[in-house]
């Protein structure tokens, strides 16, 4: 009678226990350090991986099953959207421009931080953050695969969203985020973290979500409405990670901290520059305005990172350095990069247009110190030449920052009417930067930058051409053999949302006459 | 400082001189934001510099109607932000331009539209 009775079921924590870190082991055959050859020469030190708080606290069955039901409904309504046109209900065909700049844009990124989190959920030698990764890893890969198909429908409709992927592996404007997660996946595995799930989802995450998806809901686009409600409980897993692995580097030991720092300083910069693109869909390319990009920074940034530093502050970390200037920035940006977008209308795979006359009111109601006094003149002088049919496109190729690989667009701190330069030599070469902060982070690490795929540089290096193009030839326009490279379908995808095959289709399908199609 | 790295980290740059067809040079017109951003042109040494106001910069800033008013003798340079006088006459080269140097000039009178620096 004395015999122990095995449990049939393991209990919830010991089930846990045994799905997460019971599936670890000390390797002998090898040293622990040749198998995980990462995880210290960053300089991170960790005494005790135990120490590791588990933010998922999720086991890979329950995992499966909460995610396959979750999917099941995200692709009834995706369904339900395909069979009942739901295209058709969309505010108007302008607002598929801010969908496109995603898919292209947005879903790739999804896709590499499969990858590098696949990586990561490798190569750390505590379990706890290796399974943590390998779930956001299938995260991120379930992303990918569901935008592309809640996106697809549009692609039978509309113009410009036949190749994502290759066009963000291509196209001058898509190499800001894709460098941005290229030089993310290029550091060590807690810088990766430090980068990705703090500095991005932890701090940033909300400005991209909350407009696009709150935007698609205004602009009555129920597919992407219900991607985000699929995806928001993954992205708060995913915050959590970011935090709790901040924490734990810093509590490990007091050297990690100056480090940690380094990290946030850089990459907050980072993802403040990335996010200007989605500053100028916010006030530009909804056609229902849902808030502007100066509020959402106020209420989710200066507010929220308010307290977050001040929490953070106990354990010697500081706000990040770009933090003045990037709110500073928020009367600003959004302003100087749909203009750029404007300008270069010609050279990208989605359409612009002037703002009409009401959302250029809203403009100056949100920003009142700006848009007016720096904005505005530009805009009525180009809806004036617009309708003289002589409406602005800029043919010379822009400069970039080395670091962001952004058009040269932001402006002095306190000064708008000046362009910021900034510049380093190195190996008698010159680099040039936009802004304080992308000159530190080349500084930084030089060698790592001068490698940067300039999209600028490689088209004039002659390196964005299809392969066999004879630029020699008689009457060859390297421009359009650029945009044959990137896959553009000229005078389809590109140039002004008026007179587009978009705007004229969405006005038949509607029984509109175009005029009535923007409304 | 420089990059932390398991193993000898040297990788060649990509934009050095070898690279491209001719030297870059980066361009920017002050007080013109209409134009957002300064430009990368690749050109030949040789060119005479008085050839940019007449010959490689139309086709860039021709659009703003400052432009046809500007009097090149009366423009202010800078190179690298610092104040700087080029000689029309001379190559780009004979004027010490190199790889990447970015300059910028500055339309005396000529502000933008209206004077809004747009
Ligand atoms: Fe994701
Ligand atoms: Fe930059």
């Amino acid at each position: 009678m004395d015999t122990p009775v095995l449990k049939k079921k393991l209990g919830l924590k010991e089930r846990y226990a045994a799905m997460t870190r019971g599936l670890h082991w000390d390797t002998t055959y090898q040293p622990m350090d040749k198998v995980f050859p990462y995880d210290k020469y960053e300089g991170i030190k960790i005494h005790d991986w135990d120490k590791w708080e588990d933010p998922f606290r999720l086991t890979m069955d329950a995992y499966w099953k909460y995610q396959g039901e979750k999917e099941k409904k995200l692709y009834a309504v995706i369904d339900a959207f395909a069979q009942n046109n739901g295209q058709l209900g969309v505010t108007d065909a302008r607002y598929i421009n801010a969908l496109k700049v995603f898919l292209t844009g947005v879903t790739p990124l999804e896709y590499n931080a499969h990858r590098l989190f696949a990586h990561v959920g490798r190569q750390f030698t505590g379990t706890g953050a290796r399974v943590a990764c390998q779930m956001q890893s299938i995260d991120e890969l379930r992303h990918y695969q569901t935008e592309t198909h809640a996106l697809s429908h549009y692609n039978k409709y509309f113009n410009g969203m036949h190749s994502p992927k290759h066009m963000n592996d291509r196209v001058w404007y898509l190499s800001v985020p894709k460098s941005y997660f290229e030089d993310a996946c290029t550091s060590g595995p807690f810088e990766f973290l430090t980068a990705v799930s703090f500095s991005f989802e932890y701090l940033l995450t909300n400005l991209l979500f909350v407009p696009f998806m709150s935007g698609a809901a205004h602009n009555g686009d129920m597919s992407t409405v219900t991607f985000g409600f699929s995806a928001q409980s993954d992205e708060s897993r995913h915050m959590t990670l970011g935090i709790e692995c901040l924490k734990f580097m810093l509590e490990q030991d007091p050297d990690n901290v100056p480090i940690v720092q380094g990290w946030i300083d850089k990459w907050f910069w980072r993802g403040y520059r990335l996010l200007s693109i989605v500053a100028m869909m916010q006030d530009y390319m909804l056609p229902k305005r849902v808030m502007s990009w100066r509020e959402g920074w106020e209420m989710y940034i200066e507010q929220n990172g308010e307290s977050l530093f001040r929490d953070l502050a106990r354990y010697g970390i500081r706000k990040p350095k770009g933090w003045v200037q990037a709110c500073e920035g928020k009367n600003h940006i959004s302003h100087q990069t749909y203009a750029v977008f404007y300008s270069y209308g010609a050279a990208a795979a989605f359409h612009t247009w002037v703002p009409e006359e009401e959302e250029m009111a809203w403009l100056s109601e949100k920003y009142p110190e700006t848009f007016e006094k720096y904005y505005l003149p530009r805009w009525n002088y180009w809806r004036e030449q617009a309708k003289n049919g002589n409406r602005f496109y800029q043919k010379t190729l822009p400069m970039l920052c080395q670091t962001c690989q952004i058009p040269m667009i932001f402006t002095e701190p306190g000064d708008a009417t000046k362009i910021a330069y900034r510049e380093s030599d190195y190996q008698g070469d010159k680099y040039h930067f936009c802004s304080d902060h992308c000159k530190e982070i080349f500084d930084n690490e030089p060698e790592k930058y001068v490698q940067a795929w300039l999209p600028v540089h490689q088209i004039y290096q002659g390196n964005c051409f299809k392969p066999g193009v004879d630029p020699t030839k008689e009457g060859f326009d390297p421009l359009l053999a650029v945009f044959d490279y990137y896959n553009f379908k000229v005078g389809r995808d590109n140039l002004d949302f008026e007179g587009s095959e978009d705007q004229k289709n969405f006005a038949a399908w509607r029984g509109d006459s175009v005029q009535g199609a923007k409304k | 400082m420089s990059v932390v790295a398991l193993k000898p980290y040297a990788f060649p740059a990509k934009d050095v001189r070898e690279n491209f067809p001719a030297p870059l040079l980066f361009i920017g017109w002050e007080d013109h934001l209409m134009f957002g951003t300064p430009v990368a042109l690749p050109l030949p040494p040789d060119t005479p510099f008085g050839a940019l106001g007449t010959a490689v910069l139309p086709g860039t800033y021709g659009y703003h109607p400052d432009f046809a008013k500007i009097d090149w003798t009366k423009v202010e340079w800078f190179k690298s932000g610092k104040p700087w006088k080029p000689d029309p006459a001379k190559s780009l080269a004979d004027n010490g331009l190199k790889h990447k140097d970015v300059i910028r000039f500055r339309t005396p009178g000529l502000s933008g539209i209206n004077g809004s620096c747009n």
